[in-house]
């Protein structure tokens, strides 16, 4: 139970990650390594402020934060200078590397004994999933409870943003970017901005991660760009072609169904070494899957 | 209005001699009128558009809309005063995004964007009135993506984007020389629809003879950069698509002699 929970939680945490790379990638076609770095920068700035005694929420915000100016750095090399997206991730995500040790101090930091967001509200809920007969799992029942509405909340800011007249003039930029200059916009601040919020979500990811997990550890973020991608390529394989609302929950959905694959394979014997490899064989299935499934219907179609 | 004052652009293609592609151009459009340029490929008339819509770099001269040089602009910033269709509707629309948001960037064209609801009932309302107003039964269609639609449909919503808000100077680039010919007819019919309405001021890039004699109030015919007819008024109105073709066919066997300066032209842009 305990495990299966935490299994849960983990998705649902990391699908803060999908909804950047969903912004980057699917809104503004930008492949942005930039997330490996700023996930762990999200934790590592957490973590410090913790451990130096900020308010854990100033202390998540400030991760947030940090993570949006590594957005921007990405964005404005891109927009800016014209260096190449993926380029522009690469460099920025090499510096981040560089910038997360001296920020963490060293390699590892435990929040063992820290007043964390996280033990702040489960404390909140823990009478009541105790009440709901959790027995032993009630804390993580309750991190569970926190995580969904955390992450439900972020889906309806984000859903609501991208509605609003700026918003729409970024979903446009980052479609078509003829058209949004024609009508007057600066696509390359769009970019900009657009990579901030990606980034923010992404470090927000890693700041509550650090919290869950209770340590903070400057290799966290690799291989997250991997995970976001792969989280929105199955969201979009779980639901096919849908509108912006449904696109947001199928990148949450995604994440957490990636996350109990994952899990499954572990727990079904699959070396851990093997993992990275795994996940990117998911991609690889998550992306031909809509394909040969459109195909087939279309050969049926014919018949 | 538009004020075009001695615009020179030039290229150099690899290994060649410098080429004039716009070549000292000056001419005026008063408030209202609506003109159509045509010549052969690479005459330049293509860079002269993008010169006035800021994509190409004047090398000499300037360019003023409605009172304002915009010379130094960027792209982005003539929006304001400009509105535009593209050739390929892909670049003038948004694929992902449905025609009413479509619609709302448009209704921001050249404005500060802020946190408000992009698409409004208010916005909505006014859109499907328009919409209809040109292409009746398109209003049914304003939550689609755009990219779901024919291109031109496309290119339909794209003339009401780009004439949302009047523009001091619509420009449009060969706007249906991507469409079948049924299509093209429909959208040339919502154009003259449109620049009439509003007394729009517009330069209109064609390869079409026929919308070249039957459309606008002047013509201007490119060649080698420099405007080589300049017609409005009785004459523009008795100019038929006959003349037109008398007139590049001269122009295209005049071509044939030996010049490097048409060759490399050619090079750069067929």
């Amino acid at each position: 139970m305990i495990t299966l929970l935490a299994t849960w939680t983990f998705g649902v945490t990391l699908a803060l990650v999908a909804l950047g790379v969903f912004v980057s990638y699917r809104l503004f076609a930008f492949p942005d390594i930039t997330t490996d770095g700023s996930f762990t920068l999200g934790a590592v700035t957490t973590t410090v402020l913790l451990v130096t005694g900020h308010d854990p929420a100033i202390a998540t915000l400030g991760g947030a934060a940090a993570g949006a100016a590594a957005g921007a750095c990405t964005g404005l090399l891109h927009a800016i200078l014209r260096i190449e997206p993926l380029l522009s991730g690469i460099l920025v995500t090499t510096a981040l590397s560089s910038v997360n040790l001296v920020v963490l101090g060293r390699s590892n930091v435990p929040l063992a004994g820290t007043a964390t967001l996280l033990n702040r509200v489960e404390a909140l809920l823990l009478p009541a999933t105790t009440a709901a007969g959790f027995g032993a799992a009630a804390g993580e029942a309750a991190r569970l409870i926190v995580m969904l509405s955390g992450v439900g909340i972020a889906v309806i800011l984000l859903w609501a943003f991208f509605r609003t007249n700026l918003g729409t003039a970024m979903r446009a930029g980052g479609d078509t970017a003829t058209m949004a200059r024609a009508l007057g916009r600066n696509t390359g601040l769009l970019t900009v901005g657009g990579l901030a919020i990606a980034n923010a979500l992404t470090a927000l990811s890693g700041a509550l991660v650090a919290q869950v997990q209770g340590f903070a550890d400057v290799q966290m973020g690799i291989g997250m760009v991997v995970w976001g991608m792969a989280s929105v390529f199955l969201g979009a394989a779980l639901v096919g072609p849908v509108r912006l609302g449904g696109a947001l929950v199928a990148t949450v959905a995604g994440s957490i169904t990636f996350r109990l694959i994952v899990a499954s394979a572990l727990r079904a014997g699959l070396h851990p070494d093997w993992l990275k490899a795994a996940t990117a064989l998911v991609v690889l299935a998550a992306l031909i899957a809509p394909r040969l499934l459109s195909r087939r219907a279309q050969a049926s179609a014919a018949r | 209005m538009l004020d075009v004052r001695h615009a020179t652009v030039a290229f150099s293609a690899p290994g060649g001699p410098l080429v004039r592609a716009v070549d000292d151009i000056s001419f005026t459009i008063p408030a209202g009128t609506f003109v159509v340029v045509i010549g052969t490929n690479g005459s330049g008339k293509s860079t002269l558009l993008g010169a006035i819509a800021g994509t190409v770099r004047l090398d000499a001269g300037s360019i003023h809309v409605a009172g304002h040089e915009l010379t130094a602009w960027r792209e982005n910033r003539r929006a304001r005063y400009i509105g535009r269709v593209f050739q390929d509707p892909r670049a003038g629309t948004a694929a992902s995004l449905s025609v009413l948001e479509n619609l709302a960037v448009a209704a921001s064209r050249g404005r500060p964007v802020g946190l408000g609801w992009a698409t409004p009932r208010r916005l909505r309302a006014e859109a499907a009135q328009r919409l209809a107003a040109i292409q009746p039964g398109l209003e049914q269609r304003l939550d689609q993506p755009i990219g779901s639609m024919s291109g031109g449909q496309r290119q339909i919503v794209a003339l009401v984007m780009a004439t949302w808000h009047r523009p001091e100077l619509l420009l449009l680039d060969e706007h249906t020389a991507a469409l079948d010919p049924a299509s093209a007819d429909r959208v040339v019919q919502a154009t003259a629809k449109l620049v009439r309405d509003q007394k729009l001021t517009g330069l209109m890039v064609t390869h079409s003879l026929e919308q070249a004699a039957g459309l606008g109030d002047r013509l201007l015919l490119v060649h080698r950069g420099r405007i080589s007819l300049d017609v409005e008024g009785g004459a523009k109105r008795r100019l038929s698509t006959a003349d037109l073709a008398g007139r590049f066919d001269r122009l295209r066997r005049a071509d044939q002699l030996d010049d490097p300066a048409a060759r490399t032209l050619r090079d750069l842009y067929v």
